[in-house]
């Protein structure tokens, strides 16, 4: 089920944690404030970001989403440990 | 449709087994004000509110599953390697009879999770007042747990769910006056 993974993981985790964060943010912000034209702009520069993060982590460490929204890789990867809350 | 990460919002540690703080937490996690109430409140109220609100309870209401997650992750780290006994000094006895260590969902005090904690009038300055009151009620509820909690890597991860709550709040008391200035437009047009 779980398998130690080294530091660099829990770096990466917590730079895509940070990162989402500013992006949960904005993406409330501009609900209510649409035309914040400086504010979408930092939105789809962050939302740049969280995709080389992401890419980075999945091709070291597997899967974060699926349902297509990420590659597998062979066998099926999507169900290895360790899941967020057995890290 | 929802897609799932493999990924808390924010990380969740805690500094020992601590069976009486889960007790506390499971408040967060099935009770009136919880995350779970949070999520379906939001989520359900979409269908009736003015288009311009729908993106924010989208939003907020999928942020709320991933703090349910959080809280879930708190309980579970918490009491993971507990004994049969200090669950029982924790005062969960009752719950271990019947759960064994699974997670359930009721409040602090064993009362089952009921969808009558959760209000859908369909006026949506009415529903949009009741979610700014749940959100100030959540806010108040997480004050009291870390009041009550003396682990500080879970007060770090409590703080952050407590902050979650003041911005949720901002942007329902934002998305009510986006709605009261539609409405006053339409009287003058």
């Amino acid at each position: 089920m779980q398998s130690t993974l080294p530091e660099e993981f829990y770096q990466w985790m917590e730079e895509l944690q940070a990162v989402d964060f500013v992006l949960v943010e904005l993406t409330l912000y501009l609900d209510t404030h649409p035309q914040d034209q400086s504010a979408v702009q930092q939105f789809n520069q962050f939302a740049k970001q969280r995709k080389q993060i992401k890419r980075a982590i999945e091709s070291k460490y597997g899967p974060l989403q699926q349902y297509g929204n990420s590659y597998s890789g062979m066998p099926w990867n999507w169900s290895d440990g360790p899941w967020p809350w057995q890290l | 449709m929802w897609v799932y990460e493999k990924k808390l919002q924010y990380p969740v540690k805690v500094t020992s087994c601590n069976p009486t703080l889960a007790k506390y937490l499971i408040e967060q996690y099935g009770g009136a004000d919880g995350e779970l109430a949070a999520a379906l409140r939001y989520l359900n109220q979409r269908y009736t509110i003015p288009d311009k609100v729908i993106g924010l309870l989208t939003d907020i209401g999928t942020e709320e599953f991933a703090h349910l997650e959080m809280i879930a992750t708190m309980i579970y780290k918490l009491t993971k390697d507990a004994t049969p006994e200090q669950l029982k000094a924790a005062g969960i006895a009752d719950h271990y009879v019947n759960h064994d260590s699974a997670l359930f969902y009721h409040n602090a005090a064993g009362v089952p999770f009921t969808a009558s904690y959760i209000a859908a009038k369909g006026d949506p300055i009415a529903d949009l007042y009741e979610d700014i009151a749940a959100e100030e009620k959540a806010r108040a509820t997480y004050q009291w747990i870390i009041n009550m909690s003396d682990d500080p890597d879970l007060n770090d991860s409590l703080r952050f769910l407590r902050e979650r709550e003041i911005i949720h709040s901002q942007r329902f008391r934002e998305a009510v006056e986006i709605l009261k200035e539609e409405r006053d437009r339409k009287i003058y047009f």
